[in-house]
């Protein structure tokens, strides 16, 4: 069954500085049952906005949104359900634990409001509180607390009330790295636990990688692709969607008598396939991980290695190939030397259609609001 | 703070050979201090208990046990008292109504709500004891005439009208503070309630308030320890009809023994009375209010959610208005128009209106006179303030000498002791007791009071920025090759030389309407410009002394409008 | 520019011995980057050498000059010792225009008006800041005001320009940039830099001989990065440096057991143990995660517990006997041979795994 379901959802700002923006353009999208979905965009491509609606902190300027078969926003119906009724769980990037309550009381403050009975306020917290590493800390109040244990709080106060749809707003950006990564996984462990679908936002590529389900990217206000990491990953549909998943290398190439050229040479093809609808000039996509390193007596593109830079993991080449760089990296254990020939073939990369910078420049116009 | 503050020792320590400008700073700052807030307290104590040299109990209990004294405590203490609690639901109400309502108008109504924190009060009584006085009040007689009542309405000189007075004067502490409260709050703290199923109301009782308290009880504390210590609106408005409050009866008794030395030592154990009306006062506060300070300024910057008023929208904004102009409106045009009058008594009407009182006020020797005094003071103290402000918070941010504790909290006691209090301690102190010393009756004594009152605020200023000034940006130019001199001189004080200017005109401002102090210290050629407001009311000559408030207005508010011009782009940190 | 030597610097904090008789050389003209855990003692050691702090023991050497020996009783103070810094916070001064912050120091050595403007100009167009030179800091980037603070240092021809974590305030991207200009700008001026970083990646990018500490304040190795990454001196080294699985290993006879911590015993038939390792009996096997592959053929099983896409790898928590051990696979080779699921058993090989005696555990 569909959790979330947002149909032709439009959001429409006037601002001071740019006039009128569409912040959320047309958003159609369904979130199934316990499935952790995320919102994934550079800064203002209106995945928060998206966000806030689905909370109901927002109105719609057009479309309707539907939380468990139930229809709480529809700008035709003219309906608007206000947060509270809604149902939801929600944690935010800020935490948001309130400092005048201790520990218990933040997490019981749902249950209270829900007029629940003393025992099994008690009980439920209790539970919540297990689940989140916090039991022991009732009594202590937030200040006492570092920011991943306030998370924790913030994440007990959500699950308290076993709701069916879980709003995460970036909630791990303000944690440390190494915090970041054990957060992570007690997020899914809990969701393993209760069941309950997420939506989560975030501007952090490999966070939203390694949480999701299914995610959806988003850039300038409209939905660039939906789909599982991995497809996202290894099948961007866009250009924009190669660039902000991961590194990469786009290379201008040339078609000529059914082989594929490196711009600035015209000598050595690159041995790849060419796609049926392909242009004479074409963009080649590829990450510095998807390209085989090979020694000078292999078969590939002959070049040699310009530069070497040792990474704390890996290393890292740049080749050239015609007149742009290709940057390479391996393992440590493949050494080469700065100067010494080699042979590169990219595996199985993406092609896309010659440069388009109005694109480009639409959205650096957009980061500046 | 503290680890930066060691490096900084580390940097004298290998300084060591020179000569050591660390220690030169703190002892000019501990001997400065002495002069102006350790000897007037002591002075203060001993002569309360001692008479020529014996232990001497006696004057102190006689005092204690006089019921007249005991009346104007009791006073002391209901004003206080109510003008707090009304003040606080006041200023918290209407925070509230401007931080997070959709109510129209708001920056302007923001601005209009700080005015009252400009004006002098005792300018604000005047004006409400001339339309409300019991016997003449403009207002009181019009109310008779029209509605044919044989006695006037309303009296403005009861225990009522000074609270009401007070109250108009000091609920802006408890506003300003809880309005920039719910500003910094952040807003995911209350749509986290609303999604854990809180309604708006809810949100407000259990979320907001709490989290604004330590800014409403901050707020409440201020409008308290003012009201004790306050002496205009409780004399302009209580002496008539007898009632007295703790620093009124210092000064009565101080002139009616027309500033003998028994009628001083008589106003310093009233003072130890009054200290310890304050300090329990403080102490019963803090037990009721025992709230942390919470960290609520984080996350976004997002707009809050407003609520909507809806229908009550208008009711509202008319009771802002009305407010506003009962608080402000009313008692500035009543100030104007009566300075424009022949002869109080005469009906407000054009005809009677003349420009002949400010003519008056200007040919009057006494008035020019207080107008210098008052500029002369407020600037001496202004700059004296800015500098030794400077000195000492330089010793306690950045060189940390053992016991810069005490030195912090010898700069701030004279602030919490009510003014009356500190002029007696002046009093006590530097007419003759010391080295045979005496400035009574010349402004030197009145500005050592301005000193000692004012020194906590521009120390404050410059110890903020101080804090902001981080030590690598001195270290940086020691390795280009300065000094340790010359590093304090191109570096430090050029970065914090925008709260020293701010520091000053926080000085300025006050000093310049200050009458607490002054209506002690006065001598027959050392009036300050508030003195002789007062003394020109006293004397009937009510007109003049409006023109004379007028004045002090408009000099107010030009400097105001400087202060804001100067401290608006301010450079640095 | 001059050669830096410390020569048996010790310097305490109360009684936190910091540093203990530290020996280090800095040859001219070269950008030696000092690493090291934070509270190792790195930023002691910079403010020894700038004169903030008094160091107890030892000499320091500017060129021939001794800046300071504590047998001599020489310590010259800070604003003699010609030694350029740039800190972390920038320490630009805010109410100094840019070119007022770069000619500072020479009005300090009360050089002429006209030869400051000039030496200025020169020094702003190394850093590219010509076209700021009006502007306060507060009207600058973050980098630029680094720039403006690498200006300051370099001006006055230092003998040697010290970076404390220069670029730790500036985001991602603008710290990969700002690397490249300080590498451009040194060529340029030729100056001596010692950059103190707890960030190796960093100092692996920058360095031409890389400095690294260990916590109580001792040098562990001192090398060019190649050093540093393919032949890491030491257990510390090798794990200060990246991610790594450290498995106990016992040799009987020449033949390898894995001991896995927390128990288990499994023959490791194809482990080679290197000549100078010979004789020990006890030893532990370090690996990095994207040394460890899977190898259905190898007898070495293991079951995988966790595997996350993380785009560029898949990240894998896997279980040798009852040890945890992180293994990456690039996802290149997971499209060629597939990603293993969690809860399956696998075959691993080690590859490029290096032998380091057992940690002793009294020490930590």
């Amino acid at each position: 069954m569909d959790q979330v379901v947002l149909r032709h959802v439009t959001k429409r700002f006037t601002t001071k500085t740019l006039g009128d923006i569409v912040a959320v353009d047309d958003f159609n999208l369904e979130v199934h049952e316990g499935e952790c979905f995320s919102f994934l965009g550079p800064s203002g491509c209106g995945k928060s906005t998206t966000l806030r609606m689905v909370a109901g902190f927002e109105d719609l300027s057009e479309g309707e949104i539907e939380l468990c078969g139930k229809l709480v926003s529809s700008k035709e119906k003219n309906l608007y359900i206000p947060p509270e009724e809604r149902g939801l769980g929600m944690v935010f990037q800020s935490f948001a634990v309130w400092p005048h309550m201790n520990v218990f009381e933040n997490v019981a403050f749902p249950l209270r409001i829900q007029k629940v009975n003393k025992t099994e306020i008690e009980q439920r917290v209790k539970a919540a509180m297990k689940h989140t590493s916090l039991t022991g800390l009732e009594n202590v109040y937030p200040s006492d607390l570092s920011g991943g244990q306030q998370q924790r709080i913030a994440l007990a106060r959500a699950i308290v009330t076993q709701p069916k749809v879980m709003l995460l707003d970036e909630p791990l950006s303000n944690l440390d790295p190494k915090l970041r990564e054990t957060m992570r996984f007690e997020i899914k462990e809990l969701q393993r636990e209760f069941g309950f679908t997420i939506i989560f936002v975030t501007h952090d590529q490999s966070e939203a990688m390694a949480i999701s389900d299914r995610m959806m990217v988003c850039d300038m206000g409209k939905i660039m692709q939906i789909d599982t990491p991995e497809n996202l990953y290894n099948k961007p549909n866009s250009r924009f969607v190669h660039s902000f998943l991961g590194e990469s290398t786009f290379l201008n190439v040339e078609i000529a008598d059914g082989k594929v050229y490196a711009k600035g040479d015209m000598e050595n093809p690159l041995a790849l396939d060419i796609p049926k609808d392909a242009d004479k000039q074409m963009v080649v996509a590829t990450r510095p991980n998807s390209i085989d390193l090979l020694g000078a007596d292999q078969e590939g593109y002959p070049t040699h290695i310009a530069k070497r830079i040792f990474l704390t993991d890996r290393t890292e080449y740049i080749v050239p190939v015609g007149e742009q760089n290709l940057k390479i990296q391996t393992p440590h254990r493949i050494a080469f030397a700065e100067g010494e020939a080699c042979r590169v073939r990219l595996a199985s990369p993406m092609w896309y259609p010659a440069e388009d910078e109005a694109a480009e420049k639409e959205r650096q116009r957009r980061q500046l609001v | 703070m503290s680890r930066f503050g060691s490096k900084n020792k580390d940097l004298a320590a290998v300084d060591g050979r020179r000569v050591n400008v660390d220690g030169v700073l703190t002892a000019v700052s501990v001997v400065l201090l002495l002069i102006v807030v350790v000897i007037p307290v002591v002075s203060i104590i001993y002569n309360s208990f001692f008479y020529q040299g014996h232990f001497d109990p006696q004057l102190f209990i006689g005092q204690l046990t006089d019921p007249s004294n005991l009346s104007a405590m009791w006073n002391t203490i209901k004003i206080a008292f109510w003008v707090t609690l009304l003040g606080t639901i006041l200023g918290t109400f209407y925070a509230w109504l401007l931080g997070r309502s959709d109510i129209p108008a708001k920056g302007l109504m923001r601005a209009l709500f700080n005015i009252p924190y400009m004006f002098p009060p005792f300018l604000g009584a005047m004006a409400w004891d001339l339309l409300l006085n019991g016997r003449s009040g403009y207002l009181n007689k019009l109310l008779m005439s029209v509605f044919n009542l044989s006695k006037a309405p309303v009296n403005i000189n009861t225990l009522g009208g000074i609270i009401f007075v007070e109250l108009s004067y000091y609920f802006p502490f408890v506003f300003m503070q809880v309005v920039s409260a719910l500003e910094r709050m952040d807003p995911t703290l209350e749509e986290c309630a609303r999604i854990a199923g809180a309604k708006q109301m809810t949100v407000i009782r259990k979320i907001t308030l709490p989290l604004v308290v330590p800014a409403i009880s901050a707020g409440a504390l201020l409008i308290m320890t003012t009201s004790l210590a306050h002496f205009g609106v409780p004399s302009i408005l209580g002496f008539s009809q007898g009632i007295f409050t703790l620093p009124t009866k210092i000064y009565a008794v101080i002139s009616r023994t027309g500033g003998s030395f028994e009628g001083i030592r008589q106003g310093a154990a009233l003072s130890i009375m009054l200290v310890v009306v304050v300090a329990v006062a403080l102490v019963i506060q803090k037990k009721i209010l025992s709230s942390g300070s919470y960290d609520i300024i984080k996350g976004k910057s997002m707009r809050p959610t407003l609520i909507k008023l809806r229908g009550a929208k208008i009711p509202l904004l008319v009771l802002c208005i009305a407010t506003l102009v009962l608080i402000v409106i009313v008692p500035l045009v009543m100030i104007f128009l009566v300075s424009l009058v022949k002869a109080y008594g005469l009906p407000l009407v054009p005809e009677n209106f003349t420009f002949n009182n400010y003519i008056k006020v200007f040919k009057s020797d006494g008035t020019l006179g207080s107008i210098k005094n008052s500029i002369i003071l407020s600037v001496g103290a202004g700059i004296i303030c800015m500098f030794l402000g400077t000195l000492i918070a330089y010793v306690v941010q950045k060189i940390k000498p053992k016991g810069k504790e005490m030195l912090e909290i010898l700069s701030v006691l004279p602030y919490s002791l009510p003014g009356t209090v500190l002029a007696i301690g002046v009093i006590l102190a530097w007419s003759g007791a010391i080295f045979g010393i005496s400035l009574y009756n010349t402004l030197w004594i009145i500005l050592i009071a301005y000193i000692a009152r004012y020194l906590s605020f521009s120390m404050k200023s410059s110890s903020a920025a101080l804090l902001q000034v981080h030590p690598s940006l001195e270290e940086a130019a020691r390795t280009c090759g300065a000094s340790h001199m010359e590093s304090l001189k191109d570096v430090t004080l050029p970065l914090i030389r925008p709260a020293m200017v701010s520091g000053f005109f926080l000085i300025f401002l006050p000093a310049m309407r200050e009458v607490t102090t002054s209506v002690l210290l006065y001598g027959p050629y050392t009036r300050t410009l508030g003195v002789q407001i007062y003394s020109l009311r006293d004397a009937g000559m009510i007109p003049q002394a409006a023109a004379l408030g007028s004045i002090a207005i408009i000099i107010i508010i030009v400097c105001n409008t400087i202060v804001t011009e100067v401290t608006k782009d301010r450079k640095g940190v | 520019m001059a050669k830096v030597s410390f020569k048996d610097v010790s310097f305490k904090y109360g009684a936190n011995q910091i540093l203990k008789n530290f020996s280090l050389d800095i040859e001219s003209g070269e950008i030696l980057c000092l690493v090291g855990p934070s509270g190792c003692g790195k930023t002691t050691l910079v403010r020894c050498l700038l004169g903030l702090n008094k160091p107890e023991t030892g000499e320091i050497y500017v060129g021939d000059n001794c800046i300071f020996s504590a047998g001599r009783r020489i310590n010259q103070p800070v604003e003699r010792r010609n030694i350029g810094i740039v800190f972390q916070d920038y320490a630009v001064w805010p109410h100094l225009t840019v070119s007022e912050n770069v000619g500072y120091p020479l009005k300090k050595k009360r050089i002429g008006k006209a030869e400051i403007a000039q030496r200025v100009a020169d020094t702003l167009a190394m850093v590219n800041m010509t076209e700021y030179a009006n502007h306060l800091p507060s009207q600058l980037s973050g980098g630029q005001q680094q720039r403006v603070a690498i200006a300051r240092a370099l001006v006055t021809n230092s003998d040697i320009i010290v970076m404390d974590e220069p670029i730790t305030n500036l985001d991602a991207k603008l710290r990969e940039q700002m690397l490249e200009e300080i590498r451009e700008i040194q060529r340029k001026s030729g100056t001596t830099v010692l950059y103190i970083t707890h960030d190796q990646q960093s100092a692996l990018q920058l360095c031409d001989r890389m400095a690294v500490m260990e916590p109580d304040g001792t040098l562990c190795q001192m090398g060019t990065d190649e050093d540093i990454i393919l032949r890491p001196a030491n257990r510390f080294t090798f794990e200060f440096i990246g991610v790594s699985n450290f498995i106990p290993v016992e040799v009987q006879d020449g033949k390898l057991t894995l001991k896995p911590a927390g128990g288990g015993t499994i023959p490791w038939a194809d482990g080679v143990l290197p000549e100078e390792n010979k004789g020990a009996q006890e030893l532990e096997v370090g690996v990095r995660p994207n040394d460890i592959v899977f190898d259905p053929a190898s007898p070495i099983k293991v079951t995988v517990t966790r595997s996350v896409f993380l785009g560029s790898e898949y990240d894998y928590f896997i279980q040798l006997g009852d040890q945890e051990l992180r293994v990456q696979q690039n996802t290149l080779d997971a499209a060629r041979q597939g990603v293993v699921k969690e809860g399956t058993e696998v075959g691993v090989r080690f590859l490029n795994y290096r032998f380091y005696s057992p940690k002793k555990e009294v020490s930590a």
